[in-house]
């Protein structure tokens, strides 16, 4: 699957705020998710917070990223809806666990937020973060990068749909032109 | 523990599974899987062939799901082993309905007998125990078994076990390898649609 930042927004699309972390959370919801299991990211933060705060979404705190595919799994065999949340940092650690969608097509939302990027300070993250999409893409994983607010939500979005509607493993990157690069010196 | 003192895994699969009833049931690969599907299949048993680690956090998952049914995982001590961390992620929810039997023959059986951790006296109760788990026990007779049994079915706190276990191999009974297939029947059970 290539990079697709051109995908047309469905007629049915619902409306979108200006925040792109508000829309994460919101097209989350539109797609009835129950679960939102995760490793902390900054720029995932917002859509955890919400999760937290929403008394219909269960969020699961995960010590590695792995765990949150074998958790989704569980949910849909028990009739619900997740999504994975994560640095792209831990799709490395994700690798063979992620046979277990191959195996069984069960529906596996990711959303990875980008380090090593583009302007990254940090070396450490740059092996990784150059890696993360192939390595995705090598496993099976359908992706699509978000550089700009107005794709995020017609990605997810469309990410969500083969997912949910055609039991695919699908991730949606977000790169660090929009999430921004880490201040360092504070 | 001398192995004579050890439990036979099958019986304690057996006795496990008694009076199932809408037990739902995840297992790990290897000799969990064929300890299971020796006692007879069934919709509610999901078999894991692969994907190490990750069955703690399928019956976690879907005792989330589902908390008003009872789930079990059976597993072994070397599958357990490579998901230690699942037992924190665990132990913030600890879901009342999720019990987690790991049967610790002490090995790696599938792969030529090497000793694992809990050989050298590495006890997983303990740290699901120290994890938050609200009852978790070592469990070295028939009477331990019994009382995990009923346990099972009460859906007062998140349970955990370690059943020491023989290292005997017991005869191989090959449960389905299409996940897809298992997947499907699974959710059809509890009334869901393929897709």
């Amino acid at each position: 699957m290539g990079k697709n930042s051109n995908m047309q927004q469905s007629p049915e699309t619902t409306e979108y705020s200006s925040d792109w972390q508000q829309q994460v959370f919101d097209t989350l919801k539109s797609f009835d998710v129950k679960h939102v299991v995760y490793v902390p990211d900054a720029g995932h933060a917002e859509a955890i917070r919400m999760s937290e705060q929403d008394p219909d979404v269960i969020s699961v705190a995960l010590t590695t990223e792995e765990e949150g595919i074998g958790y989704l799994a569980g949910a849909w065999l028990g009739g619900e809806r997740g999504a994975l949340l994560m640095q792209s940092s831990g799709v490395g650690n994700c690798i063979n666990m992620l046979a277990l969608q191959s195996l069984t097509k069960f529906p596996l939302l990711m959303l990875v937020t980008m380090r090593g990027d583009l302007a990254e300070f940090n070396p450490w993250q740059i092996p990784m973060g150059q890696a993360a999409e192939k390595a995705l893409n090598l496993m099976g994983v359908l992706t699509w990068r978000a550089d700009s607010a107005e794709d995020v939500g017609p990605l997810i979005q469309g990410a969500a749909t083969m997912a949910f509607d055609s039991d695919c493993a699908c991730a949606v990157l977000l790169g660090q032109r929009l999430i921004g690069r880490k201040e360092w010196l504070k | 523990m001398t192995q004579s003192d050890a439990l036979d895994r099958r019986l304690v699969v057996a006795k496990l599974l008694q009076n199932r009833n809408n037990l739902m049931v995840v297992t790990g690969l290897g000799s969990a899987t064929y300890d299971v599907m020796s006692v007879g299949d069934n919709d509610l048993n999901f078999y894991l062939w692969g994907a190490m680690g990750s069955a703690a956090m399928i019956g976690f998952g879907l005792a989330m799901a589902q908390p008003n049914r009872p789930v079990l995982v059976f597993t072994g001590d070397g599958e357990m082993l490579m998901g230690l961390g699942s037992l924190a992620t665990i132990g913030v929810s600890k879901p009342g309905n999720l019990t987690i039997a790991v049967l610790d023959n002490e090995h790696y059986g599938e792969t030529g007998m090497q000793a694992s951790h809990t050989r050298s006296g590495i006890k997983l109760d303990e740290i699901a125990s120290a994890c938050g788990f609200g009852w978790a026990e070592e469990i070295r007779d028939i009477e331990g078994v019994s009382e995990l049994q009923a346990r099972i079915h009460e859906t007062s706190t998140a349970c955990f076990s370690t059943i020491k276990i023989k290292t005997d191999e017991a005869p191989r009974v090959l449960a389905p390898r299409d996940g897809i297939y298992v997947k499907n029947r699974f959710r059809a059970c509890l009334g869901f649609s393929s897709l």
